[in-house]
This record gives structure tokens, sequence and C-alpha cells, in this order.
């Protein structure tokens, strides 16, 4: 791990932009804004925004893996947690889906916060293994509770009208709502990131027991830290309840966990694009390989394979380590 | 899925040629799941007997039909993008199949919104037909009422008085449970006690020596997939159908029978809707389907081969493929195809045709690797489905 964070950050240090944002990152942000904006007409409107809420998700789980060390096998609980208090809170509720989202996106934060506070305690394989038993209970919760649906979930939640009057039924309206809020919330991870919040979660990430002897707690930022990517999860489930109508059991259940740790190893942990590019990937060939049956998973299962031989640092990893810049 | 699409294309381009005054082309999405634990009694299965329905409608009578495919994975996301992608992208006119309550729900949402048609087979759950129906769904088999009702009242009529549930703790298992003693107890039955299992559990034997204790005639089994089969075969191990008790199984299929064996799952007593051994026409199509697919049809299969064939005869009768039109018609025609043999669907979108109680062979009794079913007791078709007013759908109003 501190040999890929070196070869990443080494650079970023020469280029005195460690507080800012640099060319580099404001351009790849401009291109993504243009290709977001440019690619409803082009793709499937609702693919692609499934492609958007999996890029937040798999950004706010890089938050926690990538530049907190922080490996969590229960980021299930926190998306699925937001799904299914956005589809309540739209449907039963009647809450505009602004504050629908709002609702979940907050929910899975004082859940996040709850069970970090708990989870930190522990570090490594007792933090994932601490993580996935409480995500095991949220899914238990979610099966049994009577709201929730069980195994058909909330279903046919509407879409509302955003603001209360503009109306989202049509994809391309609720399109660039959720392009607004994935990109609001990949800046505000990049902000975290790049912030003297996020030197010290580097710093704790590469050597915890020196920064908690240079007068660091350093429980109180792995805690915030949690409790923010647990936040920034919710508000990818949220939003995802809101395009598909639904929330189910799948976005709470355990694969979710890994699907999501999968695609940020991808795309490349603690970089700040990496992500994206991992849950573009996976599911796009969820998405094109669905008719072919059952070779979804073994693709999958291959692409990682060769992932881990090959480019250990992921996609953009690896092609940041050629560049010699951070991405 | 690559040969099926071949035979779909060289079908479509054998149609075009020979055709020239073809006016509808239909497309048929098969979505159900592929890679998971429904791949065996959906799958490629579900597609192939849909081309099959296509083939046997005929090639006269200007109707094109072409069968795309895909896997929904069992995740209503998953589902709902592809559905869409279809209607909206892909000019699919026609979702069939879907297993998995979850993502048939989804669907049915979706269908109706788009107004197309969704021939529902593989999935379980009775809300389809009853609060939320659509006036753009037929679902097809069987539900999880048809099941209860089917396991349940026919059981106590061939002497199983006394019952004793293991039900999986979660709404679905509830509900069968609750579904299927309501039967046994109109029907002068009697349920002495239940146990509920932790979801999805792989030990059952505290709870199975519960149930052996109790003496009951019956022991339901109200779960379904992993559940089912773990109990089954725990079941055989205390040798629980050998000590007189019965075991009923309230959502199995053939092929997980065929999975099991005949040494476990012996004695089992379930019902479906389909079984290829029931008279001539069964056996010949699934002696056709067999020659395909390696294995014989389950009840989704058969019903998404029923529900198509139906739907394009709708099709050529009302002369067009507007989904209003041609559900009018589909209701209003009676249905006749070789494996349920006559029916109807109903105002609320459900067909209705006799279910079977059936009882696993023991391996002496059992002649083949697919004889493993005895029948039991026939449901006629007025008493194998709930009732039109109890469901409490809008339509049938």
């Amino acid at each position: 791990m501190s040999a890929v964070s070196e070869a990443i950050n080494l650079p970023s240090a020469n280029a005195s932009h460690e507080m800012g944002m640099s060319g580099l990152h404001k351009a790849i942000f401009a291109a993504l804004l243009v290709a977001g904006l440019m690619a409803p007409f082009v793709l499937y409107p609702v693919f692609v925004m499934k492609v958007l809420c999996f890029a937040l998700f798999a950004c706010a789980f890089n938050l926690l893996l990538g530049f907190g060390g922080l490996l969590s096998f229960g980021h299930a609980a926190y998306f699925g947690g937001a799904a299914y208090a956005s589809a309540h809170a739209a449907k039963v509720w009647g809450f505009t889906p602004e504050l629908a989202i709002l609702t979940g996106t907050l929910g899975a934060a004082l859940l996040g916060a709850a069970i970090g506070t708990l989870a930190i305690r522990r570090q490594g394989i007792y933090f994932a293994m601490v993580t996935l038993a409480f995500a095991q209970m949220v899914f238990f919760f979610s099966v049994q509770a009577p709201f929730t649906g069980g195994e058909d979930g909330i279903q046919s939640v509407p879409r509302g009208l955003l603001f209360g009057f503009i109306d989202m039924r049509p994809d391309l309206n609720l399109y660039f709502l959720v392009l607004g809020v994935v990109f609001l919330g990949l800046l505000a991870i990049y902000r975290i990131i790049h912030s003297p919040f996020g030197q010290v979660l580097k710093g704790i990430r590469d050597n915890e027991a020196r920064m908690t002897s240079l007068g660091y707690r350093v429980n109180r930022y792995k805690l915030a830290v949690f409790t923010l990517s647990a936040g920034l999860s919710g508000l990818a489930g949220a939003t995802k309840a809101i395009v598909f109508q639904l929330a189910s059991l799948t976005d709470v259940y355990w694969t979710m966990s890994g699907e999501v740790v999968l695609m940020t190893l991808l795309g490349g942990m603690g970089t700040v694009f990496g992500p994206i590019v991992g849950a573009t990937v996976i599911v796009s060939l969820q998405n094109y390989l669905a008719t072919f049956g059952d070779w979804v998973t073994i693709v999958q299962g291959v692409i990682f394979v060769v992932a881990v031989l090959l480019f250990r640092e992921g996609i953009v990893g690896v092609i940041a380590k050629l560049i010699r810049k951070p991405l | 899925m690559k040969k099926t699409g071949l035979i779909a294309a060289s079908i479509v381009g054998l149609l075009m040629a020979s055709a020239a005054h073809a006016q509808t082309s239909i497309k048929i999405g098969v979505l159900n799941d592929r890679s998971g634990i429904y791949s065996d009694i959906t799958g490629e299965g579900s597609a192939i007997a849909a081309q099959m329905a296509a083939e046997d409608f005929g090639t006269d009578k200007g109707i094109t039909v072409e069968v795309v495919s895909a896997d929904h994975q069992n995740k209503p996301d998953v589902g709902s993008n592809i559905a869409r992608q279809w209607y909206d992208t892909e000019n699919v006119d026609v979702i069939a199949d879907v297993p998995t309550s979850s993502v048939a729900l989804a669907i049915n949402d979706i269908t109706r919104e788009k107004n197309k048609i969704f021939l529902n087979s593989g999935a379980a759950t009775s809300d389809l037909t009853g609060s939320k129906c659509s006036p753009n769904t037929v679902h097809w088999t069987y539900d999880t009422w048809a099941l209860a009702n089917g396991t349940g009242s026919a059981m106590v009529n061939a002497g199983g008085k006394t019952w004793f549930f293991l039900t999986a703790d979660y709404a679905f298992g509830h509900a069968l449970e609750r579904d299927t003693s309501a039967v046994v107890v109109a029907n002068g039955g009697e349920v002495l006690g239940v146990v509920r299992t932790p979801f999805p559990g792989t030990d059952f034997s505290s709870f199975l020596l519960q149930a052996q204790a109790s003496g009951a005639q019956v022991i339901g089994l109200a779960n379904a997939g992993g559940d089912t089969i773990n109990s089954i075969k725990q079941a055989s191990e205390f040798g629980i159908t050998q000590g007189g008790q019965a075991l009923a199984g309230l959502l199995m299929f053939v092929n997980d029978v065929h999975a099991l064996g005949l040494d476990v799952a012996q004695g089992l007593v379930l019902t479906e809707s389909f079984y290829w051994d029931l008279n001539d026409q069964t056996r010949e199509w699934s002696a056709r389907f067999e020659e395909k697919t390696g294995k014989k049809p389950s009840m989704i299969q058969a019903g998404v081969y029923g529900a198509v064939l139906h739907y394009l005869k709708a099709v050529e009768a009302a002369g067009t493929k507007d989904a209003e039109a041609v559900m009018a018609k589909m209701k209003e025609m009676p249905t006749d195809d070789p494996l349920f043999g006559k029916g109807v669907v109903r105002q609320d979108g459900r067909k209705v045709h006799p279910m079977y109680l059936f009882r696993v062979k023991t391996p002496d009794q059992s002649k083949g690797e697919w004889d493993l079913y005895e029948t039991v007791a026939t449901i006629p078709a007025d008493k194998a489905f709930r009732p039109l007013a109890d469901g409490g759908c809008e339509l049938a109003k």
C-alpha cells in the first residue's frame, strides 16, 4: 500500500498544487462534465444514470479505502439503507425527490456514524468483519421490517416533481438532476481529499502510530471520514432509488459491498478518478453482457484476476504511473 | 444464446424472403435468471420455449417473430434497466417469463407505464393479479395462492389432517404459511405448530426434530430455493418420510426434485401446474424440448410457451399489436394449447387452468431419469386459483 501511495503522491508534492485543483484535474473534471452532458443523447439515459450512481458510490467508498486506509466490507448497508429511506420518503410521505434524496443521505450518515463509532475501534481484517456484521444486521432488518416490503422491496416509487414543479418523469429531466447530484458529490469528495483534513487522513493511512505521536486524535478523523463516506454512499443509493423507482434487497446484500470493492480496485484505489472508471466498466459489463447469460459473472471474475495479476494499481493507477502525474 | 439468436435471425430472414405480405413483426424479450439459482427452471429453456411457440404458431400468418433474451441476475435494478431499454430503444413488444417477485413487480410497473405487454410465467407473487394488478399483465403459470391452496386442500382431503410448518422467517415465508394454514383449517385440518427458521438457513436439524416430535401427519415447508433444498436433504437424513410423516414442499419445481435425486426427495408432496408426463401432448412437446435443451421442461418454461402462443393468436385475431387491443383479445379468447389444455385469462390477468398435486416417486417406482412424479390429485381450474373477487384487483370490479 505505501509503495503505491508514494508512487502516486510524490509527483503531486512537486506540482505544488496540493490544496487547489491542478490544471490536469480541472481539465478532466471539465471533460467529465461535457461527457455527462452529452451522454444521454448518445447512450440510453437510464443506463447512464445507473453508471453515475455507482460512480459516486465507488468514489465514496474510495474516500474511505483509498485515502483513509479503512477497508469496510459493509458499504451496502449505507447504499441500500439510504435507498430504502428515500424510497419510503418519496412513496409514503410524499416527499419531493430532492427531499427524499436528502432524507436517504442523512439517514445513511447517521447510520454510518453509529456503526463507525463501534467499528473504528478495530483495525484491518477485524474492522472489515465488524462492518460486514453490521451490514448483515441492516440486511436482516430490511428483510424483516414491515415497511421495506421484504423480498419484493419498495416498488413503484414516484419520481415526483423537483422542488414541487419540475416533472421528473421524463428520463432526460431526471438525468440532469442525477448528473448534478453526482457531480457535486464528486467535487465534494475531491475537496475533502485535498483539504488539510484529507492530508491528515493520508497520514493516518500510511502510518497511524506516527500520526498519534504527532498529537492527532486519530479516531476522530477515522470516524469523520467513515461518516462522510457513508453519507456520500447514501447519496448515491438514495438517488438510485429515485431513478429506478424501487429499493430492494439487492442494494443491502453483501454482494453489493463486494461489488463496490471490485469497482474501486479495478479503477484504481486511492486515485481520484479511478472508481469512476471502475464503476463504468462493471456496470457496462452487467448491462451489455446481460444477453449472454451466465457470462457476466465469469467475465467480471476474469477481469478481476487480470487486474490483480497485471495492474494492481487499477486502470487509472497504471495510467497515472505512466504519465507520472496523480489522477 | 448465440444459437437462439442465429435461429431467430434465420427465421426472420426466411420469412422476409418467402412472405412478402408480412405485416406485423413482433419482438419478444425473454427476461429471466440465466446465471443464478433460477437459471435451471427458467433461463435459456424459457427462451427456447418462446422460440418453439413462435415456430408452432406458424410462419404463414403474416406475423414475424423475433425472440431476444437477457439475464436480470435476480436484481430488480438490472431487470428494470433492461426492460426500459428494450421498450424504449429496441422495439420490444412483449416481455415474457421474469422469475423473482421483486423483479417481476418492477417490470409490471414499467410495462404499464410504457403500455406494452408483460407475460409473466416465472414469478410466484399473487400480488401481480391482486393489489398490484395491471391491465398490461398476464400471469400464466402459478402463484403463491395456487400453491398454498393446492397443497393445503388436496393434502387434507387425502387424509393429511394435522400439520406442522417449517417457515422461513421473512415476508414470503409468512405469507405462504398464512395462506396454507387458512386452507388447511378451512378443509377441516388442524395446524399443530409452527417453527420460524432464520432466512437464509443452512442447518434445519433442530427445527426438523421439533416437527418430527409434533407427530403431525404433514410437515409443510413454507420456504424456497436453497432453504427448501437444505431442509429436504436434512429431513431425508432423519428419515422423516420413511417414518410416516409426509413432507409438503410449498414452492418446488421438477428440476429441484431431479437435482435432489429420488433417494432424498422420495415421498415429498408438491403442487405444480404442469408435468411433462401428464398426457400424450405434454409428452410429445417435452420430447421436442428435451431434444433442444437436454432437459425436461419446468412448468415455468411450459408457461412461457403457452403464454407466447396465446399472445400470438391474440395478435392474429386482433390484426394489430396494439397493447390494449391484444390484451382485450387475450382475455376474450379462450386459451388452448397442448400443455395446459383449455383455459381462460381472467379480467385481472390471471390465467386459470387445473393444478396438480404430485408425490415424488421412490427409486423403485421410477422407470427413468425424469420419471419423478405420481399424480395424487387434480385441482380443477375453477378451484385452483384465488377467486376473482378476493384479490383486491381494481380490474376485477
